[in-house]
């Protein structure tokens, strides 16, 4: 019985919330692998883009509900995603007309594209500030929990309780669907596969015949989609605040980097590996053990490796780590 | 852009001029320093913000009376678990050249660091907490070396040249972008550290009442002489009014505005110092055989290592020379402010806003970093009432109740991002130099 429940008190602690916070920076990760591998350039705009997305999504879903419709017991953001996704494209391709491409045409170095982009942050997150405000915002209505702790404790019998909320199902659930989708469109389609040539070789690709406007077409087409709902899941989970999207860049090149950059795959894994590992370090195992270890060796302390202070800062080291040991990431990305 | 000062200046007053101006210096420092390292070799160091905070852990590390206190209650641990460090890293060095299996090394290594570490936190977590309990509204750090503050500017450049050495030693291989996003994640954990190590600077607590290289407002307010000067200054002003009284009172207010304007003007000679010393020795490296070769390994790596010169030595190098000056400017800063509060670096202000600086100013040339410097923290401060200026030019017909005026003009401080975004790219695409290109001087 208490190996049960150190089993279910690790669920419900770690292994749900990292799965969560994993799926919502894959699909962040994915956005800046493709622009990666696609476009060649390191786009320091992530955070904002998908922060421009979720405004939409949030905006959307306060006017939904002043006209009365929803979702029933699903958020009503949901039925945003595609308008907040057309938009997204939308300003991602203006972007790309009037900034990106003259420097995609010219072949500059990455680097300047780099600092082009941190133009792009600017301006995405004026225009963010100015339209919605920099406050704290949530919009997540409909059902909130798919099982409380008590109705779990009630039918299992068990001292540990076990939280479902909706969205960690939602967002897990959603990551899943349009993550295979992907896979699906980058391995088996002709466009998908006409994509990967020109990642991998852009001449050879232009050779035989593959239209280069199209596949920036194509290629911001998937980044909206990806970032805006990867957005939208992250808000709903925790809340909207542009700040915070602004910071959540960093985990996202972390996992992006740590998956091997140009790996859609790799970076899809990366995303897990940072979440866990800033879950599973700053965990406080004290109750973990009290369970599973005789009394006798019961722990005095909390037997928490490092303090919840430090959970950006383990993405970062896990990042440093391999750089050092491993400089194309896990799964052999692009030489960097 | 001194013209512009002056105008803040006359239209809203000098001690506003000042602070900027004294800003202004501060960013020239900090745009200097990542120069040459864009500039110069063409590295890209995303990482200011971490060095900006060293310079500042600096400041508060040297000037701060120390805490006998909390040295009695756990500064001997914590020295204890500096030189356990110490005997890991030389440890780990020894080990690196003596195995030449890789499996045994890497066991060798993991089992030093996690005993090590197990070692140090037994020995640190009593000794931290009991530090921090040490009157924690006060102190509840271990204090400083209670040295003068200027001492301190020289220990924030060292520092950060210090830990430039280690990040240098990691990242530096890498390719551009990579290095940016590296060193970025790397300041953040710098940062992380400052913050959340309370019994170091008191963390997000932050330390106030930091020791100043210039008088003090309220004593000058007391001084003979400086009152004499004031009014001596304002002799014309004041001879217009007739009561002894109120001659007295105006006096009185002049005193206090001088005071301020008098400190600042302080602050402003000190930086002007350090800023005119900086440009001399920058363009003197930048004409030296050094910074020839700095720019041969710039534009082409492989040649320039083929003519024998140490292509990752002089990365190296010009990495840590330019940290170390971004600590050097993040300790005036801190010295400037009095205050040093670690929540408040973020990327946004201390990165990127500095790498448009650089940008905007003009890459490998050390006047563009300056000019760079100014004009874009003045537009920096100043976009707030401009762009409250341009919202009502452009609805003057609208109504004052109007909803999309009140939004707009209560959304104003953040049309500054708009702006410099917008200059940023504008310079980008039509003068990709900067605005004072580079200047090759040929012999």
């Amino acid at each position: 019985m208490d190996f049960i429940n150190a089993i279910i008190l690790l669920l419900n602690f770690t292994v749900l919330p990292a799965l969560t916070y994993g799926s919502q920076l894959a699909l962040g990760a994915i956005f800046v692998t493709l622009i990666y591998g696609v476009l060649r350039f390191a786009n320091f705009a992530t955070g904002d883009m998908m922060s421009f997305g979720t405004m939409f999504a949030v905006l959307l879903t306060y006017y939904f509900q002043s006209l009365g419709i929803n979702f029933g017991i699903l958020p009503t953001a949901l039925l945003t995603i595609p308008f907040a996704v057309f938009f997204m494209i939308f300003y991602m391709l203006t972007m790309d007309k009037f900034v990106f491409s003259y420097y995609r045409i010219k072949k500059s170095p990455p680097v300047q594209l780099a600092m082009v982009s941190v133009g792009v942050m600017f301006i995405t997150q004026a225009i963010i500030r100015i339209v919605i405000g920099p406050s704290d915002r949530r919009f997540l209505d409909g059902e909130k929990f798919i099982l409380k702790a008590k109705e779990f404790k009630e039918i299992t019998g068990l001292n540990e309780g076990l939280t479902i909320k909706s969205t960690q199902i939602l967002t897990i659930f959603i990551t899943i669907i349009v993550v295979s989708i992907m896979f699906w469109f980058l391995n088996k389609t002709k466009t998908g596969k006409s994509m990967r040539a020109y990642s991998d070789n852009e001449d050879l690709a232009l050779l035989s015949g593959i239209d280069p406007k199209k596949i920036v077409l194509i290629t911001w087409t998937i980044a909206g989609i990806l970032a805006t709902i990867g957005g939208i899941l992250y808000g709903l989970d925790k809340s909207y605040r542009p700040f915070v999207y602004f910071n959540n860049m960093l985990p996202i090149f972390a996992a992006a980097i740590v998956g091997g950059i140009g790996k859609p795959y790799g970076a899809f894994l990366g995303g897990y590996v940072i979440a866990f590992a800033e879950i599973f370090l700053t965990y406080a195992y004290k109750k973990f053990f009290i369970y599973i270890l005789p009394d006798s060796l019961e722990p005095s302390s909390l037997v928490q490796l490092l303090s919840t202070d430090y959970k950006f800062a383990i993405s970062f080291s896990i990042l440093v780590i391999v750089l050092l040991f491993r400089p194309s990431g896990i799964f052999e990305g692009k030489k960097i | 852009m001194v013209f512009l000062i002056i105008l803040v200046g006359i239209f809203q007053s000098w001690s506003i001029a000042l602070s900027i101006l004294n800003y202004c210096l501060i960013s020239a420092v900090m745009t200097i320093g990542a120069n040459i390292q864009w500039g110069y070799a063409g590295l890209i160091n995303f990482g200011i913000m971490g060095y900006t905070a060293l310079g500042g852990l600096a400041v508060v590390l040297i000037s701060v009376a120390p805490v006998p206190e909390a040295w009695n209650a756990g500064g001997f641990n914590l020295i204890l678990c500096l030189m356990i460090v110490t005997l890991m890293v030389t440890l780990i060095k020894f080990l690196l050249t003596k195995y030449k299996s890789k499996k045994n090394k890497i066991i060798a290594i993991t089992s030093i660091i996690v005993f090590g570490i197990l070692l140090i936190r037994s020995i640190a977590i009593p000794a931290i907490e009991s530090i921090e309990s040490i009157d924690p509204a006060k102190t509840g750090f271990l204090g400083g070396l209670g040295l003068p503050v200027l001492f301190s500017w020289i220990v924030g450049g060292l520092f950060a040249a210090g830990v430039a050495f280690i990040i240098g030693k990691i990242a530096l291989g890498l390719r551009a972008d990579y290095l940016a996003i590296a060193t970025l994640l790397i300041a953040e954990i710098i940062v992380s550290i400052i913050k959340h190590e309370d019994w170091l600077a008191r963390g997000v607590k932050n330390v106030i009442g930091l020791k100043r290289p210039a008088p003090y407002e309220i004593d000058l307010q007391n001084t003979e002489w400086f009152i004499n000067l004031v009014e001596k200054f304002n002799s014309t002003k004041l001879k217009l009014i007739n009561t002894v009284s109120e001659r007295q009172d105006i006096l009185a207010k002049l005193v206090i505005d001088a005071s301020s304007v008098f400190v600042k003007l302080c602050f402003t000679s000190l930086f002007l110092v350090v800023v005119v010393t900086l440009l001399i020795l920058t363009q003197r490296a930048l004409y030296s055989p050094w910074g020839r070769k700095m720019r041969a390994i710039r534009d082409n790596e492989i040649s320039a290592g083929a003519m024998g010169k140490n292509v990752v030595k002089e990365h190296l190098l010009i990495f840590v020379l330019g940290s170390a000056i971004v600590g050097l400017a993040g300790a005036m800063m801190v010295t400037n402010d009095g205050l040093f509060t670690p929540g408040s670096y973020r990327p946004m202000r201390y990165t990127f806003v500095i790498w448009v600086m650089v940008i905007v100013g003009g890459t490998g040339n050390n006047f563009g970093a300056i000019l760079g410097g100014f004009a874009v923290w003045f537009l920096w401060v100043q976009a707030a009432p401009m762009s409250i200026f341009l919202i009502n030019f452009f609805t003057v017909h609208l109504p004052e109740t109007n909803e999309l005026k009140i939004h707009l003009i209560n959304s104003a401080p953040y049309f500054r991002f708009l702006i410099i975004g917008i200059g940023l790219l504008i310079i980008m695409r039509y003068r990709p130099q900067g605005i004072l290109p580079e200047k090759i001087v040929k012999h």
